[in-house]
């Protein structure tokens, strides 16, 4: 069956933005991900979703450096150039593939403001507008302007993610919701050609998951870049997603638009099991009857 | 009263020079999580390296008291710079993510490396210098006793101002200390938004040791002697002052040393100049009593 997906056709033409091939991570004995092809285009959000522990932020780990995979190809084709991720070494995927990611528990630097959490963000570019630092200690004219426009950078995304009256808090101190808002403005000051989203909508409200979806959607049309999203909440996937690839203990087992998704045979039975009760031991059986 | 106005001018000379050397475990401890125990012996090194910068000007005949001062400066900054960088890439860079004892024991064995390293090349007597900087004035007069300040005291403080009025500037304002910032509180994520951690870390350690050599200079003008083990004294004390402002904090490493020298000064005048030492190693121990998070130091949240 993964033979067949793993040869499923991919758009002709140009190839993909990103192209996942044949990707096997293991740990030990463990098979976290098994031999998983797909891809993600431009301007579209691609989910990939599954239940627990099927591999999801392993393959996130893998296209951000944080593992060296098993076997596989992660090749990322950008106007800027090709790049094999798989070979590269971990800060110089986002500094010069340009992938950006947030995390599934919030990872911001909690000491530094909101503003300055975008202008890191922003460090090699104004690195070299510095030349290292020299130029920014001694105040030459040319680091002054890319540091405005590193804060012209950060205020747009500021007022996108409607953090601008936070700017100068420390961003420890934000509501949880506007810590998520806060991650997604980061990682797109960093000028992604891929964002890679582990589970954004965690811990939201009905409210601030809608809005969630709009900012998402709006990344999409005004910045043409591909997402790629891991989450758990349906309302997002299907809400949003343009493709979503379905995994299971570390292997895809369906991919598809949302509606060929939703009415497939494999998700429902990894999602829901099959007569799951009939396979519970007696005596667990017997004791749920006594509990309830 | 003349008499304390002397003390605290001796003390606030000798606190500038703790401060200097302070600064380096401070953005050390900072950005790695662990005291660099060779930096005592990076002092050292800038101190040797001062003196020997010297003696060669002064052998050619460069005798222009500012220019000589200018190039030993120059040289001893570079090159004890580059025995920071070789530190960190020979001590620590192999060790990190090892456990968190191992990169304390190999700086401790580099620290004593250092020692011997110089004994051996530039033999265990003491290595004078003649005054460079001499002379000063008499600010006050009184009871019997003049106060005098020396230009080589207020050389001193002055370097010592602007090096870490620059220092702030660099941390707070520069994207280099930006990155470092970063790298202190999460070195993955600032890697996973293009952060060069590595290079951030080794450009500290750079950092941290050009100070040291500064100070090394300073310290071989103000008492124009120093021998090999001279790192291990003051490196000490710069560890109190760091401890005592609040380990990881950069005011706090100054505030940190200027009452450590201030304390030293104060001791030596009024009670015994033996004990010395004794009076900045009791505020060590009452420090890490009382106070283990220092003056200006955040207490620690281990996160969960």
């Amino acid at each position: 069956m993964s033979d067949a997906i793993a040869t499923a056709p991919v758009p002709s033409g140009a190839p993909p933005l990103l192209m996942v091939e044949h990707l096997t991570m293991r740990f030990g004995g463990l098979l976290a991900v098994d031999d998983l092809s797909f891809s993600a285009a431009d301007a579209e959000i691609t989910s990939i979703i599954g239940p627990n522990g099927a591999g999801k932020t392993t393959v996130f780990n893998c296209l951000t450096g944080f593992y060296k995979p098993t076997i596989g190809r992660l090749a990322l084709t950008a106007p800027h150039g090709r790049f094999l991720l798989e070979q590269m070494e971990g800060f110089r995927i986002p500094q010069k593939a340009r992938v950006a990611r947030t995390f599934q528990n919030i990872r911001l630097f909690p000491a530094m403001s909101v503003l300055e959490n975008l202008i890191v963000a922003q460090h090699n570019k104004l690195m070299r507008a510095s030349a290292f630092t020299l130029a920014g200690l001694v105040g030459l004219p040319r680091y002054g302007r890319a540091e405005r426009q590193a804060i012209e950078l950060a205020r747009y995304w500021l007022d996108k993610t409607e953090l601008t009256v936070q700017a100068d808090a420390p961003a420890g101190s934000l509501p949880y919701g506007s810590q998520r808002r806060l991650e997604i403005a980061r990682a797109m000051c960093n000028e992604p050609v891929l964002l890679c989203l582990d589970e954004p909508a965690a811990g939201l409200n009905a409210r601030e998951s809608a809005e969630l979806n709009a900012l998402l959607l709006s990344i999409k049309r005004e910045q043409q870049i591909a997402i790629l999203l891991i989450e758990h909440d349906m309302g997002v996937v299907m809400g949003i997603s343009d493709h979503i690839v379905v995994l299971d203990y570390g292997r895809k087992i369906s991919d598809g638009t949302p509606e060929e998704i939703r009415s497939d045979p494999a998700v429902i039975k990894a999602y829901l099991g099959e007569e799951e009760e009939a396979e519970l031991p007696p005596e667990v059986a017997q004791d749920l009857e006594v509990r309830t | 009263m003349e008499y304390f106005v002397q003390q605290l001018i001796n003390g606030l000379t000798l606190g500038a020079i703790y401060g200097l050397i302070a600064i380096g475990y401070t953005m050390v401890y900072g950005i790695i999580g662990m005291i660099n125990f060779a930096h005592g012996d990076i002092y050292m090194i800038g101190a040797f390296l001062s003196i020997i910068c010297f003696l060669i000007l002064g052998a050619i005949g460069v005798t222009f008291i500012p220019l000589a001062l200018m190039i030993v400066l120059i040289i001893s900054v570079v090159l004890t710079a580059a025995y920071g960088w070789t530190v960190e890439r020979v001590a620590y860079r192999p060790l990190r993510g090892s456990f968190r004892l191992a990169p304390l024991i190999s700086a401790i064995g580099m620290s004593i490396f250092l020692q011997n390293y110089v004994q051996l090349a530039q033999g265990a007597r003491n290595k004078p210098l003649q005054p460079i900087i001499s002379g000063g004035m008499t600010v006050m007069e009184g009871n019997g006793f003049a106060v005098y300040l020396s230009y080589l005291q207020i050389v001193i403080v002055i370097i010592t101002i602007v090096l870490m009025a620059g220092f702030t500037l660099l941390i707070t304002r520069t994207s280099l200390g930006r990155a470092q910032r970063a790298c202190e509180q999460d070195q993955r994520m600032a890697a996973l938004l293009g952060v060069n951690v590595d290079r951030t870390i080794s450009l500290t350690f750079v950092a941290g040791a050009a100070l040291a050599a500064v100070a090394g200079l300073m310290v071989t003008l103000y008492y124009g002697v120093v021998d090999f083990f001279i790192g291990f004294l003051a490196g000490i004390k710069a560890f109190t002052a760091a401890v005592l402002g609040g380990i990881g904090s950069l005011p706090g490493a100054m505030l940190g040393g200027v009452l450590i020298g201030l304390i030293e000064a104060f001791w030596s005048a009024y009670f015994s100049v033996e004990y010395k030492d004794l009076a900045a190693y009791a505020v060590l121990v009452l420090v890490l009593i009382f106070r283990p998070s220092g003056l200006l130091g955040r207490p620690e949240i281990e996160k969960v």
